[in-house]
């Protein structure tokens, strides 16, 4: 039973690179994913499969604006704001996008110091960024209600084609549930962290596996995707 | 023991984590220098704002719609390679992650071929062009 003993499990110390190292990935033994803790690739291919269904939202808005024969509402101008006075195009808009890429920033640096074990740091910037993303969901409950009080529904709206309501709920409604949902999952994971439950390696209340602090990366790919879901939002809906 | 790479992080308080992209960066979870990171979020500040000034100076026709697309490619790259650390990863991941969205753009091909068609018909039997 001596050959029993663990050979690296899948840890080799010379990986090939490039389209070799491909190949031997996918051909190997029990892991395609080397270096990959199975919780990040499967946030990975989770992701991927998040992207299909925005993309299939980002579709349908699509094909409904480019098929109409009824103007496109001017989002530039459904979207502007009078601030003191003036007339501010998109400004909204504008001020969520900062906040959510803000709120990346943080995130990545919250991973940073998670991985020194900087439990403090961590956690304060895990929290700083799920108030980035609370702010971010309030104004967009601010813009729903606007576009609601303005007659916007999904079946129609005064500017325009009637597709608009009905893409413009959908996709940011999609996009301000994966921010709410992200909130939560910081928060949660932002109390471990302070808590100390990754140095202790205390074992997790649903799973009962021990966690660790590539977690806190794992939330932070979650957070950057709904950051980069945005991006796609902001230019092909908003500025378009 | 998939989570060997994490395991390693004991020794990390060592000076040892501002290396960048070498071989070791990967069995100590991603660690990359706090200063990337805020260049890169200075970056998206600073094609974000310009992706809005494409709107409020008002372009239009090709020359806005090149340029959205243009900042919208460029903040999702860097915020795919360097916040998701995709730049760091093996390629085995990175192509099974980036490949797959082609599929979306054979997808926008067709539908886009699709609503002309549509928009095509509608011009003919129903209404006035916009």
């Amino acid at each position: 039973m001596a050959e029993t003993v663990l050979t690296h499990a899948g840890q080799s110390t010379a990986q090939l690179e490039g389209w070799r190292g491909i190949a031997a990935d996918w051909a190997s033994d029990q892991r395609a994913f080397k270096n990959v803790s199975w919780g990040k690739a499967m946030m990975w291919i989770f992701l991927l499969s998040d992207t299909f269904i925005f993309s299939c939202f980002l579709l349908s808005y699509m094909t409904a604006r480019m098929s109409t024969t009824v103007p496109w509402p001017n989002p530039s101008e459904v979207f502007a704001l009078n601030i003191g006075g003036n007339h501010i195009p998109l400004i909204l808009i504008a001020i969520m996008t900062f906040i959510l890429i803000s709120s990346s920033g943080t995130m990545a640096m919250a991973v940073n110091f998670g991985y020194r074990r900087d439990r403090v740091r961590t956690a304060a910037l895990m929290l700083v960024t799920a108030a980035f993303g609370a702010t971010f969901v309030g104004m967009q409950a601010f813009e729903w209600t606007k576009l609601i009080m303005e007659g916007v529904r999904p079946w129609g709206n005064p500017w325009g084609a009637p597709q608009f309501g009905a893409s413009f709920f959908m996709i940011t409604g999609f996009h301000g549930t994966h921010v709410t949902i992200g909130v939560i999952f910081l928060i949660a994971i932002a109390r471990k962290v302070l808590r100390g439950d990754f140095d202790v390696e205390r074992r997790g209340f649903f799973t009962s596996r021990k966690g660790y602090y590539e977690i806190v990366e794992i939330t932070g790919l979650y957070w950057h995707f709904v950051d980069l879901v945005w991006v796609f939002i902001f230019a092909l809906f908003y500025l378009w | 023991m998939t989570n060997a790479a994490v395991h390693m992080e004991g020794q990390l308080h060592t000076p040892a984590h501002g290396a960048v992209a070498t071989a070791a960066v990967h069995a100590k979870g991603q660690q990359h220098p706090i200063k990337l990171y805020l260049v890169v979020w200075g970056w998206l500040f600073v094609l974000s704002t310009c992706s809005y000034l494409v709107d409020y100076f008002g372009l239009h026709g090709y020359l806005r719609w090149s340029l959205i697309l243009l900042f919208m490619v460029l903040k999702a790259g860097l915020i795919v390679a360097v916040f998701m650390h995709m730049a760091w990863e093996r390629l085995a991941l990175t192509y099974a992650i980036l490949l797959p969205p082609i599929a979306v753009m054979v997808f926008v091909t067709i539908m886009v071929l699709e609503s002309e068609y549509t928009h095509f018909l509608r011009v003919l039997f129903f209404a006035t062009p916009s």
